[in-house]
């Protein structure tokens, strides 16, 4: 099953995202901000990172640049976790490097469709 | 799939608490006028998760609220809003609405729906002021979406830019996903395709021209596209009735290659992500009365419970080994024996401590919401004090953080209003304009030490005396020392501010402070000086679990007298016993008079050896502000001694607090001594009025 590394500094948030995911078969690696996520997807590769935004040490957005660079993860799919308030945030994401959005408020079947799309 | 999102819902409001104190204290640090970017930063990042939480798990309200102040914090953070004291104040008190909706909805409680409008209000309000740049425009495609009702397709011209497969998104994906909304007719173009020698594997060269029929809003294929609107040229025209066939490879050359993998199919209906967002929204929210009941929970440092762990490993290898021992014991090994129990005993002692660590936590919990306290009601009272806090890191019982918090803001308060003067009345004594009220907190001898320092006027001696007699607390000829009549103030009903204002001073207050302290097992002190300021001191016990005991004994009974509550242990000559009318016996102590409390003769003890008060001991013991002496027969030692309810496990019995178990395994019962002053009855309060020697 594809590996996914699930990134949010909202210990709530962070469980949600792992409790569906993991009880949909997938393998979830967690961290809890960007710099942690980043050091994880040097040492191991995952198929898919869904990352939330605003985060102490290193933003979501700096993350999705920073895993872009990598090699690795040149076409990894990188979902970011944002508000629809914030439009400026996805395009900075998207300028970033981000392969699309989950839009908060949502709910475990809607993030189930979109991992399930990006993954294929 | 369904998944029962209240089993997340503790964990949210513990960090949505703990995001309200971060935004607390990061805006009363603010400065107005020239505020640390990082720092409106971190308030903001709360607020975000706050909202995007409760957005999730289904708080509509608070994430309608909160959106509110995070668009107002936005702003301040990248400079489009200046940070005005107003704003601050603004955002401060919506702290506190979000707080009480939090709490409200973590109990299943409504919050008074016109509060948090009001609220809502005051922040539209500092918004619509002044704003300095136009509110972010929504993608809004509502608009569109009826006249979308009229089409029966879509022709849609899709062309990635080559670069598209780099940001992970995958163009066939998104044909595969149009093919899920109805009937897609598929035309691939492929005459950018370089010659092999130029092909980037890593670009694309590919586009599309689609046709898809059904009924299909707009609003569906922008969620499609919307993840790469800017990485293509994308066209979506809509398809009248009159245009109804599909015109299938009309222009386009080329090889029908991937055309074949495509094929239409009629679309399932499979939700998707983008339309039904609002609707969840709510259903969330109906879902909420379901959720969990308020269970207490601890957050607890990894450390402490790495702790634990490496010792229970530590009290597995000495079990095991004592166990090997055991099997085949000889006399002989009497020595490895004892190595072994003493080990045991030293990993039961460490353990039992850092199990009580868990329960520790800093005392900073109830001291963080003291700055904001002193911020609000200075401002109030017209008054500039600072607020120093020292020990804050200072762990103590996790009951103790509870119930302590009241007692201290009640205490801090007081120093507020009644202790530091006006500006303009310390300037004229010589001091200066901001007073200072501190609150420390330090270890000491096993206690934690709780102090409240102002450096104001100080408590007002005769002031305080008249209250009294005016108010019947003392008769009018008393004789009390300072220290008497500053514990005045611990009597039910006695208030000294001239006007009942409403930041303190209706009267109650003070004696449910101490009641609630010696609830804790602790007790206060005041200290104060005319004109230099008064502190209060709070002893409280580390733990509620563990107390330090003296054990006494009488008869062939033993007792545990809370160490905290001992003054002295006295033995009395018969010149200091005297008889008071109405209040039985009384003895001399240093200019007071306090009640003698035979213990034997309250708690029923047959075979007391000592029947006259000279051939045992005085234990002077103080609770709730009144002192007696106990009477028994020895004193034994002090230990440590782990507290069994009587409640729990037979019934409250008066004049007792619970029970331990002593090193022989015999029950020892430990005294309540407010409760056992109580029962001794009509004693007189420590600040005893002179005696008159009995007929």
């Amino acid at each position: 099953m594809a590996s996914i590394l699930a990134v949010d500094d909202s210990a709530s948030m962070l469980q949600m995202v792992a409790f569906t995911l993991k009880g949909a078969g997938y393998d979830v690696v967690e961290a809890t901000d960007g710099q942690y996520a980043l050091d994880i997807a040097k040492k191991r590769g995952v198929d898919l990172v869904i990352t939330d935004v605003n985060m102490p040490r290193m933003d979501g957005i700096t993350l999705i640049g920073e895993l872009r660079k990598l090699p690795n993860y040149k076409f990894t799919p990188l979902l970011m976790l944002t508000t629809e308030s914030s439009p400026e945030k996805k395009q900075q994401g998207r300028a970033a490097g981000a392969t699309g959005w989950i839009v908060k408020p949502f709910n475990p079947e809607q993030l189930l469709n979109t991992v399930k799309k990006v993954l294929g | 799939m369904t998944i029962d999102m209240a089993q997340f819902h503790q964990v949210f409001f513990d960090e949505s608490f703990e995001g309200l104190d971060i935004m607390e204290s990061g805006l009363l640090e603010m400065d107005p006028g020239s505020a640390d970017p990082e720092q409106i930063n971190s308030i903001f990042r709360a607020a975000h998760s706050i909202k995007g939480g409760s957005g999730t798990f289904g708080f509509t309200n608070i994430a309608d609220f909160t959106h509110v102040m995070e668009t107002l914090l936005d702003e301040m953070r990248d400079g489009r809003r200046q940070v005005t004291t107003e704003a601050v104040n603004v955002l401060l008190a919506s702290v506190d609405v979000l707080r009480e909706m939090l709490t409200a909805t973590s109990e299943d409680a409504e919050v008074d729906p016109e509060r948090v409008k009001a609220q809502k209000a005051e922040l539209d309000r500092i918004l619509a002021g002044e704003t300095a740049a136009a509110e972010v425009a929504e993608p809004d495609n509502a608009e569109e979406a009826p006249a979308a009702n009229k089409q029966t397709g879509w022709h849609i011209t899709f062309r990635p830019h080559s670069h598209m497969m780099r940001t992970g998104n995958d163009p066939l994906r998104l044909v595969r996903e149009l093919q899920g909304l109805g009937e897609l007719t598929v035309e691939v173009d492929v005459e950018s395709l370089p010659p092999l020698s130029e092909y980037e594997p890593e670009d694309s060269y590919l586009s599309w021209d689609l046709h898809l029929m059904g009924d299909v809003s707009k609003e569906q294929i922008d969620d499609i596209f919307d993840w790469v609107e800017d990485d293509c040229d994308l066209l979506i025209d809509p398809i009248c009735p009159a245009q109804k066939a599909p015109p299938v490879a009309s222009e386009i050359t080329s090889k029908p290659e991937p055309k074949a993998e495509i094929k239409s199919v009629p679309a399932p209906t499979e939700r998707r992500v983008g339309t039904d967002r609002r609707a969840s929204g709510q259903k969330g929210s109906a879902k909420k009365t379901a959720s969990s009941g308020g269970t207490s929970s601890i957050r607890v440092d990894i450390s402490k419970i790495d702790v634990l762990i490496n010792m229970v490993g530590e009290l597995v290898i000495t079990q095991s080994m004592l166990g090997m021992l055991g099997d085949e014991f000889d006399i002989s090994q009497i020595e490895r024996l004892r190595e072994g129990l003493a080990q045991l005993e030293r990993h039961t002692r460490e353990m039992q401590e850092s199990v009580m660590q868990i329960r520790m936590l800093p005392i900073s919990f109830t001291f963080s919401r003291f700055p904001r306290l002193v911020h609000d009601l200075s401002t109030k009272m017209g008054k500039q004090i600072e607020l120093k806090m020292t020990g804050e890191t200072t762990e103590v019982d996790k009951t103790v953080i509870e119930k302590i918090g009241d007692p201290l803001v009640h205490l801090v308060r007081n120093s507020l209003d009644h202790g530091i003067e006006m500006p303009e009345d310390r300037v004229a004594a010589g001091k200066p304009e901001t007073g200072t009220v501190e609150l420390n907190a330090y270890h000491r001898g096993g206690n934690i030490i709780i102090e409240i320092k102002d450096d104001g006027k100080g408590l007002d001696k005769d002031r305080l005396l008249d209250k009294a007699i005016e108010r019947g607390l003392v008769p009018p000829d008393a004789m009390l020392g300072d220290q008497q009549i500053y514990e005045l103030i611990f009597t039910a009903g006695f208030s000294t501010a001239e006007e009942v204002s409403d930041v303190s001073g209706r009267g109650v207050g003070m004696d449910v402070v101490r009641r609630n302290i010696n609830e804790l097992g602790g007790n206060i002190e005041i200290h104060s000086e005319a004109g230099v300021g008064s502190s209060f001191i709070i002893r409280l016990p580390l733990t509620l679990a563990i107390l330090d005991g003296q054990t006494v004994s009488v008869g062939s009974e033993t007792y545990i007298v809370p160490l905290v509550s001992i003054i002295e242990s006295i033995q009395v000559k018969e010149n200091m016993v005297n008889m008071l009318a109405g209040k039985g016996e009384t003895f001399k102590l240093r200019e007071e008079y306090l009640p003698i409390v035979r213990l034997h003769e309250v708690l029923g003890v047959k075979d007391a050896k000592a029947k006259e008060l000279n051939e045992g001991l005085l234990v002077v013991v103080e609770g709730e502000g009144r002192r007696c002496g106990l009477f028994v027969d020895d004193l034994l030692g002090q230990q440590q001694v782990v507290i069994k309810s009587l409640e729990a496990n037979y019934r409250k019995i008066s004049g007792l607090s619970g029970a331990t178990i002593l090193g022989d395994g015999s029950v020892a019962l430990i005294l309540d001594i407010p409760g056992l002053i109580r029962m001794a009855g009509n004693v007189s309060v420590a600040f005893n009025q002179a005696p008159r020697k009995s007929a």
